[in-house]
This record gives C-alpha cells, structure tokens and sequence, in this order.
C-alpha cells in the first residue's frame, strides 16, 4: 500500500440500486421493490462502521451486494481503489480474497459433511497456492487466535457447540487475511454472556489482524459499544450517517430518534422519551411519495410527501435527510 | 470405506433391508460362479431333444425346458445378463442424469430450463412404452435393451438431483462456499455432489430393481437377448405355449425376476431409513 493510498476509503459506494422485481402469477413484473435506492457511503481504513435499521430496510441486500452475491443494478463499487460491481465471475471470485463476508450464524456456512480441517483449509485452496504444510501452519495460527484447540480440526461441525461453530466459521474467512470484511448481524441469536464473548473477539481480532469491519446489525447497543461511525438505513434509502457518538448523543432524523426510543434501558439516561415509532413500515414495493418515513413520522408535513429530501451534511460529523434537521 | 462400514451394520439392524442385501449378494455369487454352481453349464446353448419338458426332480432341480436343457443352469447364467443390463442400464443413467441434474440445479438459465424439460418429456411417457419404441426401432439385441433402458431413465436420476440441487443452494454453507470465492465447479463437484449422494444411491437400488423388470418385460416381448441366450423374460415368454402342464418352465425364471426385484427394493427402502432420517418407514430401523 503506498502512502496516498493510504488515506483512500478501502470502499467506496456512490449511488449503489438493487432493485428486485415484484410478479405477478404469470411471471409479470408488476413493481420493483427497491431494496438499495441510490446509496452511497465510504468506509475508511481500519474503521467499524455499523449499519442499522429494522428488519427490511436493504441492510443485508447492501452487504450481499457488495459480495456479489447479488449484482447492483446501478451505481459503483470502489474497492481498495479498485471498481468492483461490474466485474466478470472469476474477477470478482479473485476479490473475494479481500472482501469476505461473515455470515449471521457463521457456524452454518460449514458444510455439515466435512471436518473442520478441511473447512478452514479451502479458502487458502481457492485463493492460494500454498502447499498442505504450509496451508496447516497457517490454519493452526489462525485457530490459535479465534481461540480453539488445535485437537477440534478433526470434528464434524455439528460436533462443536454453537458458539465454537462461529469461532470456526471466523476463522475460516480470516485464514485468508482480508482487509474489508462484513459482519452480517453477528450477534443475532446469542445470549447476553456469549454476544460479549464474541464481540471481544471480533475487537481483538480487528487488532490483531488490521482488519476494516463492515457491521450489519439492527442492535443499537452494539453498534454504539463497536462501531467508530454509523449509518442508518430506512427502506432502501440512507437517512442519517456520522459518527456514533455524534448521531447517538444528538441524531438528526426523527427515524433514528424513535429507533434510539427503542433501545431498552434499565438504568441511566433515556434518549428521547416521548418518540415511539408506530406501525410498520410501508410495503416496500409501494412506498409514498417523498420522504419514504412520511407515513411514520409525527413532524410530516405537506412539504414532506411532495419533495425527497436530500441527505445533507449538517455540520462536520454527520449527514441527515430530513427536511427539518 | 468407513462409510461403507457403517452402512453395512446399519443395513444389520434392519431385517427386510437385510434381506434384500442377501438377495442381491445371492444374485452377484450366482452370476460369478455360475459354470461352477451349474450341473449342465453347456446347457446354455446344448440341446437335447429326447429330454424335453422334463419335471422338476433327479439330476435336472428345475425339470428342463422345451430343447431339453437344464433350467436351473440357464438360470444361473441369466444371472449373468440380469446383471449386465441392470449394471449398465442405470449407470449410463447416472453418467447422464446426474450431471444434467447438478448444472441445470446449478445454473438455472433458460438452458437448464430446456433440458429439464427434455427430462419432463420424458417423464410423462410410461418408460416401458418408450423403451419398446426404443428398442424396437433399433432392432431386438441384448445391447440395444440397455441403450432403450438407459435412454429412458435417466430424467428420475435428472429430477432428483435438480431439486437436490436447488434446495441445497439455498443452505447457507453453500452460498458462503460462493461468497468465498469458489469456482463452480469447486462447489459443485465438492459441496453439493456429496450432500445429494444419499438420495442418489437409495434411487440406484431402487432403479436397478426398476430396471430389471422392465429388461425382463423387454425380453419377454422378443426385443431382448436372442435365442439361445438365457434371458429370464424371453424364458418366460418361451414357456407359455407348454403352460400349464410344464409350470416348472414359467415358475422357475419368474421367481427369479421377482426375489431379484424384491431384493433391491427392500435394499432400497433400507437405504433410504438410513441415509434419509427424515423419511422413517418404520420405528426398528434407528436413526
């Protein structure tokens, strides 16, 4: 990495779209439903930044769109100064070394017929060519750091208890060594005790292997406690961004605002008391006209379903779309 | 091969399973040593006129057929072709349906649309009526019966794995295995081929039994193995004109066909209780 590269966002997104269509029952598109609507954000090197919103609102879209797994419909992927959205299959499956993607149960990406060893060795398969002594050393470092005896490589995984099944399914995207990596609610199904346990580890493990996470959840708590800045996502669209304690402390759209409301407290301060958030959110592949959070929001006014607001910068720390931030 | 070992004790505990294993071990002893188990092993092709229709009993076990030869010792031969074509038939079947049904599961374009299909067309017409079609058009030979067979079986191999296939992509493991950058081939060969290996042997047994009997209806119509090749269908077929005083003549390849045709069904239906917990025929065989 040479110096001006440095000081690049390892990812890019400008005006990303994924759209999927909506069918009929003869296979006619009747809608679109917009599951990523011109999004654009950057995640710089050696950061966390978290992503949130409620279930639906294109959070796993946008990280399975960045994998590939989905292709963007419009708009651009820049990856460590490189423009990934439009490559052909085998360039893209080259990026993958880089760019990894951790599953919300990464036990359950493990094939159930295969022995961790051979599990934690395909990666280094795929996208290296290093000999078996070599790939074994490698593996046996990695498993040391994700915290998991050496002996368990000659287990089937649904020998392992749930939490060791995640150590391994980490383990096994880290063997590679990738800058970016996407954590794809990562804390989703765990009990408290465990979800720290976890959490500790994905801190250390950033440390120890310089890694950049991309951090998908809709658990407000984690997000503050991990992530250096922070994006919220409300059907597809970006409604307010910045960094934590910035958007935490004072955000700016009525959407985080109820979302904060939300978070359940036993002791010290409550955010905004007097903010719920009412109903569910609008089918997604008919939304209202304007601002998409009109139909929820006790500040909407006439100007709100004509004009979309923009998301704009609002001091140096965060960026909101809403009218009245 | 502990996979195989394991299957075995499985296969112990269940009795109709095993059973069906011992009929079948039964049928592939019969056709290796066939020349040494026969006591007239010229009988294939010997006639003996003086001795026809003989009942069962002395030195012929099964009585003897309409040229005077030993039915018992063609029996055991037919042993040899029964093999032959089942062997074949559904190999040729696998080499077809399998790989058609992984890429079209797979892919899942408009091309993997087509030959699925192909494979429904297929499907909708009863095999033996397309098998005869088949074999009749190419003319009457013991080679000609396994291309009829072949060509029409392989769309349940097809079916089964495409639907495999695509339930299986939908796991997890498998879209992690693409995310993580593996080629096609990669999870198709290595992740996907092994977790629908279960449902492929439990329909290899069961295919054979399948195929058997429809050889046998082959051969009973005149469009299988020629004279004197000893052909359990087509001895059948031969034994009818002398029904019912010589019984022994019809009864003797019949059963044949039927144990045989038993025992890979029950073998079948065994497999399937073990390598498939979620479909359970019955409470003895444990998981």
């Amino acid at each position: 990495m040479s110096a001006d590269t440095a000081n690049e966002p390892l990812l890019g997104v400008s005006a990303l779209k994924r759209y999927f269509p909506i069918r009929n029952v003869f296979g006619r598109r009747i809608n679109w439903l917009k599951a990523l609507d011109d999004v654009s954000f950057e995640v710089r090197r050696g950061e966390v930044l978290g992503v949130v919103g409620e279930s639906g609102c294109g959070k796993s879209t946008l990280g399975k769109t960045l994998m590939g797994i989905h292709s963007p419909m419009a708009g651009e992927i820049n990856f460590d100064g490189r423009e990934i959205g439009a490559l052909i299959a085998d360039q893209r499956r080259a990026i993958a070394k880089d760019l990894q993607y951790v599953y919300q149960d990464p036990g359950a990406s493990l094939d159930p017929r295969w022995k961790i060893r051979r599990s934690l060795h395909e990666p280094l398969v795929v996208h290296t060519d290093l000999d078996r002594a070599e790939r074994d050393h490698r593996v046996s470092e990695i498993l040391e750091a994700v915290g998991l005896p050496v002996g368990h490589l000659d287990l089937y995984p649904h020998e392992l208890s749930g939490g060791q099944q995640r150590r391994v399914g980490l383990a096994r995207i880290l063997t590679l060594q990738p800058k970016l990596v996407i954590l794809d609610e990562p804390t989703s199904g765990l009990d408290v005790s465990v979800q720290a346990t976890i959490l500790q580890l994905f801190r250390d493990l950033q440390a120890s292997f310089n890694l950049t996470y991309l951090f998908i959840s809709h658990d407000l708590s984690v997000v503050q406690m991990m992530c250096d800045r922070v994006i919220v996502m409300y059907l597809g669209k970006i409604v307010e961004a910045g960094e934590t304690d910035a958007v935490f402390e004072n955000p700016r759209h009525p959407y985080t605002r109820s979302l904060l409301a939300a978070i359940p407290r036993i002791a010290g301060k409550r955010f905004t008391e007097d903010f719920w958030l009412e109903g569910e959110p609008p089918d997604p592949g008919n939304l209202p006209s304007g601002c998409r959070f009109r139909t929820r929001c006790p500040m909407a006014e006439a100007r709100c379903a004509a004009e979309v607001p923009e998301l704009r910068s609002l001091d140096g720390r965060q960026q909101a779309a809403c009218h009245f931030a | 091969m502990s996979t195989a070992l394991f299957l075995l004790r499985k296969l112990m505990q269940d009795r109709s399973a095993f059973l069906g294993f011992l009929l079948i071990l039964g049928l592939v002893l019969c056709a290796i040593f066939a020349p040494y188990l026969a006591p007239f092993p010229d009988d294939v092709w010997d006639l003996h006129p003086t001795n026809r229709l003989m009942p069962p009993g002395g030195e012929h076990y099964l009585g003897t057929d309409r040229m005077g030869s030993d039915i018992y010792s063609r029996l055991l031969f037919g042993a040899r072709i029964t093999i032959v074509i089942g062997v074949v038939a559904v190999g040729v079947s696998l080499l077809i349906g399998v790989p058609i049904g992984l890429l079209a599961g797979y892919y899942h374009n408009w091309f993997s649309d087509l030959l699925m299909r192909v494979s429904d067309i297929f499907l909708a017409v009863p095999q033996i009526v397309l098998a005869i079609a088949i074999a009749q058009t190419l003319g009457p030979s013991l080679n000609n019966v396994i291309l009829a067979l072949s060509l029409t079986y392989w769309p349940w191999f097809t079916r089964l794995v495409y639907a495999e296939t695509r339930s299986l992509l939908n796991e997890i493991f498998i879209e992690s295995a693409i995310a993580l950058g593996a080629s096609p081939f990669r999870v198709i060969v290595f992740h996907i081929l092994p977790n629908v290996a279960s449902p492929i042997i439990v329909r290899t047994s069961i295919g054979m039994g399948f195929t058997i009997l429809t050889a046998a209806t082959l051969g009973f119509l005149g469009l299988g193995a020629q004279p004197p090749a000893p052909e359990w269908g087509r001895m059948i077929s031969e034994s009818r004109e002398f029904l019912p005083d010589a019984w022994w003549y019809a009864l003797a390849p019949g059963m044949a066909i039927f144990v045989v045709v038993m025992g890979f069904n029950l073998l079948g239906d065994g497999l399937r209780d073990i390598l498939d917990p979620k479909i359970r025929r019955s409470s003895h065989a444990k998981p």
